[in-house]
């Protein structure tokens, strides 16, 4: 088992398989985002309470998923990098940054612009939109630690233990519309009950998430491969690969 | 689409909220392009910097 883990993980192997599974991820991505789309946008019907508006849904709820989804992935690739030094997964916890902090980001301006039109205003303090903001922070510090400390080990160390401290943020930002009076609304979706929304309008948001997923896995792998690359780089393999190109 | 020809001005105009729902699309879709083009040049950075490596060590030899 141990060896099998060596094997999997070890940077050179990784670069080979990951290579063939990329279009296996991104392919269904754009098909089923194009297909969720067109639901979205053509077959859902309009809310009797917020008209065309709601229609932010389709990529400002998978975004927010997406945002604390990463966030996992990041911290939890990074404990076992600092646990188990296998340097596959702080790879992996490095690649994800990114993406996720770009998630954030979307759901964080997407409902701002839901909350124009609805609340009236494009941001306020609440609880959920705050400990989201924080969640982009710690993305960026993340990103920052890893991007000034020049011994890789340190940096993965470091920005590790920050990503795994910054776990506390996640339930927060979940629990924060039912521990706080917020402006947000409380959860459609993730909730023990049948959500309450129409089937025409949770199946393009379930499609969008997926695809979002889908170009998450995508793209994780794409970056994992350049910094794979980027901390072999003295590495035989590496430079061996680099002359073939 | 309630049977009818499709009336794709309505369909821009997002009911009045046209300036909030495109917004929102188009910020979104440049983040992902954006997502895909940066790892891209990323890549080619990393290559010829191990080329320019490669390089200097064959004519210190």
């Amino acid at each position: 088992m141990w060896a099998w883990i060596q094997r999997f993980s070890s940077p050179k192997y990784f670069y080979d398989m990951s290579a063939k599974l990329i279009p296996w991820f991104a392919i269904p991505a754009l098909v089923i985002g194009v297909y969720g789309l067109y639901l979205g946008f053509f077959v859902a019907p309009t809310d009797y309470q917020q008209g065309e508006s709601y229609r932010i849904i389709f990529i400002h709820v998978p975004a927010a998923w997406m945002s604390l989804f990463i966030y996992v992935v990041m911290a939890v690739s990074a404990g076992i990098g600092l646990i188990w030094q296998i340097r596959l997964a702080d790879v992996i916890a490095a690649a994800s940054a990114p993406i996720g902090a770009s998630f954030t980001f979307v759901a964080l301006v997407t409902g701002s612009l839901w909350g124009k039109p609805m609340w009236g205003t494009y941001w306020v303090w609440d609880a959920r939109l705050t400990s989201e903001l924080i969640l982009l922070f710690l993305y960026f510090g993340y990103m920052a630690l890893q991007a000034s400390i020049d011994d890789q080990r340190t940096a993965d160390k470091a920005s590790g233990l920050l990503a795994i401290v910054g776990v506390v943020n996640i339930p927060i930002i979940h629990y924060s519309v039912e521990w706080w009076n917020t402006l947000h609304q409380g959860a459609t979706i993730t909730k023990l009950d049948k959500p309450s929304i129409h089937i025409d309008m949770l199946i393009p948001l379930l499609l969008m998430a997926l695809a979002f997923k889908l170009f998450y896995a995508a793209m994780v792998l794409v970056r994992a491969r350049n910094e794979a690359l980027y901390r072999d780089r003295n590495r035989r393999w590496v430079r061996e690969l680099v002359e073939k190109l | 689409m309630n049977g009818s020809e499709f009336n794709w001005s309505e369909f821009f105009a997002m009911g009045g909220y046209a300036f909030f729902v495109w917004t929102s699309y188009g910020l979104t879709f440049a983040v992902i392009v954006l997502n895909i083009i940066m790892p891209v040049m990323q890549r080619k950075k990393v290559i010829n910097r191990v080329k320019r490596a490669i390089r200097r060590e064959q004519l210190q030899q």
